[in-house]
């Protein structure tokens, strides 16, 4: 579905990606984690070309991604950000439409795909004809996400998306989340920074350290099998509340 | 068809309306009338309003272009065939027109202009120079007629104009060629110089020979024996090929003036304040027998006019460059490389001082309106260049990223998502060139457009305040109505800025 073949991309900050390869599978989840910098928004950005590599190939399904095709490859793609991406001054609904618009849909199919999304993402017409200021994070996101798959991609690309929402909004969406691409069948390909939300949400997860692929594989071969110290403590630094609760009770004993 | 915002509209709009509504208004000088000229100062006016007086009480109908910037911009309209006749003094047609030696004679003169098509269709007989005067009755009493007679009274003390103690061809001259034995003055201001006088501080002064201030200080002017300071004579300069009884009829003010009649004309108007057309009417009435019709003062017929004229200036030189510019930004903002080009570009037209661009221009588009709107539109350029580049470079980086990666190709991304969310800042340009302009344009005055610009001339060269509010005033509140209508379109965008600010 998405193929990177010996990608390598040297960015002028000083980061790189080096001979960077790894194939997705269709209709399977997959998520990208690791460290702050490790690569993982710059292999999305690569996947929607808004970065080209230096070398190395990137393909949607059999094509190879050029600035010649990238225009009609995109159609295939859905890319929903961090903080939406929305565009303020157009409704929630002219945002989720604006490229069936732009195809020169006709309107009631327009509609019929719109009202097929609401019932997905769980909001309303009314929330259709607000301004994305008049919406609250989840919702911008439900809207950013229904934007994304408005022309049915085969392929969804999601850069933390949840990571600008509070835990109760966040917690909740996970789980629909999870739903969502269970029911979808779609290939997602995800980056997170949580390796909680990345075994929850995906089947198969990719760890990057410093533009290379660490270990890949399900959050149970992560956790029983890390490839070195490093997958082991990215791993283990996940705080449980168990954990911080029994600390705490050690630190108190003494007094 | 995906909607815009009303911003993004409002400048399509305000871009298409301008011109439109300024051309309304018709370019009304009148191609058979014979058109005089003048400069920006009262004798050329006077003088100007006495050759269209003339003309008309001939029956030829003639109209007076007042008040223009200066020798530049008359001679390039009378070679531009934007002016039929002024008049112009014989040291400035060697100096500045000519650039010829100052001694060259008359005949020489006239051969040289014929070269350029131009004819002199009368000398007035005055010669506005140079020269030397003392209070009437000092003068009288120590028999002093000449500049020689200053030779034997060393004792009387000079105050010169600063110009003229430096100029090679004022004071250090002078001195050489009549052995003068006095001090080196002390340099003043002209106006100071007339109090001084009055005073009895300073016994002798330069001065022009047809200042108002002769004969209002009774000065006598003391005679250049030697012939020291060059001729100033006042000659009317007519484009060849205006109509032969045109020529004739201004032929008939031949040798009508001599420099104590000029300045008391002068005087007439600067001193006393009596209007031009008046002064140079009752002249005409007194020494042809012409009778000559004055028409009457209609102000609010003229702010009328003025203000449909300074709109045109304003709309016509910001409807063309919206049109370009905002391309201009768009460009800039795709090609980086090309932007700075640009944006380089329209920053130099920018330090190009008002009055220079206006004067550079004439040669290609004669004087009048046309060339101030061309000036006006360059400056108009800047402001809304950079803040459309600017605007459109400065959105968030993920709305641009969302953009692209929805699969807009470039140009719908620019119609549908970033010229709207810029629109606030090209807005915002546009508001401050049309602010400028509205300033600017009172400048137009000097080569002819009309508008606020000239009661405020008038003003400064009659020292008139209450003429310079007639021009600064309406100016000054249609900058505020320009920017208040602007700041009332922006309002608009609110709807979803404000809200943006208020969502936590």
């Amino acid at each position: 579905m998405l193929t990177f073949e010996e990608v390598t991309l040297r960015l002028p900050e000083g980061f790189a990606l080096e001979h960077l390869s790894f194939a997705l599978e269709p209709g399977r989840t997959t998520a990208l984690v690791g460290p702050s910098g490790c690569g993982k928004s710059t292999v999305l950005r690569l996947a929607v070309a808004l970065l080209l590599p230096q070398s190395g190939r990137v393909s949607i399904g059999s094509q190879a991604l050029t600035p010649r095709n990238a225009n009609l490859l995109r159609h295939h793609l859905g890319y929903v950000l961090q903080e939406g991406g929305l565009f303020p001054h157009m409704t929630a609904g002219e945002n989720v439409t604006l490229m069936a618009r732009h195809l020169r849909w006709d309107a009631s199919r327009v509609h019929a795909r719109l009202t097929e999304l609401l019932a997905l993402i769980h909001l309303t017409p009314d929330h259709m004809a607000r301004r994305p200021a008049e919406l609250s994070g989840g919702e911008r996101q439900r809207v950013s996400l229904a934007r994304a798959l408005m022309l049915d991609p085969a392929l969804l690309l999601l850069d933390e998306p949840l990571g600008a929402l509070d835990p109760i909004v966040r917690h909740e969406l996970q789980r629909e989340l999870r739903q969502l691409f269970r029911a979808l069948q779609k290939s997602v390909l995800l980056v997170t920074h949580d390796i909680a939300e990345a075994g929850y949400l995906a089947d198969d997860l990719i760890l990057m350290r410093d533009g290379r692929i660490v270990q890949r594989g399900s959050l149970k071969e992560l956790v029983e099998a890390p490839a070195d110290a490093f997958v082991g403590a990215f791993v283990a630094a996940q705080r449980q509340l168990a954990e911080v609760l029994s600390e705490d009770e050690a630190l108190a004993e003494p007094a | 068809m995906t909607r815009c915002t009303p911003a993004f509209r409002a400048c399509v709009a305000l871009a298409l309306l301008l011109p439109a509504l300024a051309a309304g208004q018709a370019d009304e000088r009148d191609s058979s009338r014979v058109v005089i000229g003048s400069k920006a100062f009262t004798e050329s006016v006077i003088l100007g309003e006495m050759m269209t007086g003339l003309l008309e009480s001939e029956g030829i109908p003639a109209m007076h272009w007042r008040e223009l910037g200066g020798t530049r911009v008359l001679w390039n309209g009378l070679q531009a065939g934007d002016i039929d006749a002024y008049v112009e003094y014989t040291g400035t047609i060697l100096l500045e027109i000519l650039r010829e030696d100052a001694a060259t004679d008359d005949s020489r003169i006239e051969g040289l202009l014929a070269e350029q098509g131009v004819g002199i269709a009368a000398r007035l007989g005055f010669n506005n120079t140079y020269v030397l005067g003392m209070r009437e009755a000092d003068a009288e009493a120590l028999g002093i007629r000449r500049i020689s007679d200053l030779r034997v009274h060393p004792e009387l003390k000079f105050g010169l104009s600063n110009e003229f103690v430096s100029r090679a061809d004022g004071w250090p001259g002078l001195r050489a060629a009549y052995h003068l034995p006095h001090p080196e003055p002390r340099g003043l201001q002209h106006d100071l110089a007339y109090r001084g006088l009055a005073s009895r501080d300073i016994d002798v002064i330069d001065l022009y020979s047809t200042d108002p201030e002769i004969e209002y200080y009774k000065l006598s002017r003391l005679e250049d024996d030697l012939g020291y300071f060059p001729r100033y004579d006042a000659v009317i300069l007519y484009r060849r090929g205006l109509r032969g009884d045109a020529v004739a009829a201004l032929g008939r003010l031949e040798g009508v003036l001599d420099e104590n009649s000029m300045s008391v004309l002068n005087a007439a108007v600067k001193i006393e304040g009596r209007p031009a057309p008046t002064v140079a009417a009752a002249f005409l009435s007194e020494r042809l027998g012409t009778d000559v019709t004055v028409r009457s003062d209609d102000r609010l017929g003229r702010f009328v006019d003025r203000s449909l004229e300074h709109l045109r200036l304003v709309g016509i030189s910001l409807g063309a460059a919206i049109l370009i510019a905002i391309p201009l930004g768009i460009l800039a903002y795709l090609w980086p490389r090309l932007g700075e080009v640009v944006l380089a570009a329209t920053s130099v037209v920018q330090t190009i001082p008002a009055l220079a661009l206006l004067v550079l221009l004439i040669p290609w588009f004669g004087i009048g309106a046309k060339p101030a709107i061309v000036a006006l539109f360059l400056f108009s350029l800047l402001p809304i260049v950079r803040n459309t580049q600017a605007g459109l470079r400065n959105l968030p980086p993920d709305i641009r990223e969302s953009a692209i990666a929805l699969g807009l190709p470039t140009h719908a991304r620019l119609r549908l998502v970033e010229l709207p969310l810029a629109g606030h800042s090209i807005l915002a340009g546009i508001k401050t060139a049309a602010v400028i302009n509205v300033g600017t344009a009172t400048l137009g005055a000097l080569i002819g457009a009309g508008g606020y610009g000239e009661p405020i001339l008038t003003g400064i060269r009659l020292d008139d305040m209450g003429l310079i509010f007639e021009g600064a005033i309406p100016a000054a509140i249609l900058a505020l109505l320009v920017q208040g209508a602007f700041e009332l379109v922006e309002r608009r965008w609110i709807s979803w800025e404000g809200a943006t600010r208020s969502t936590p």
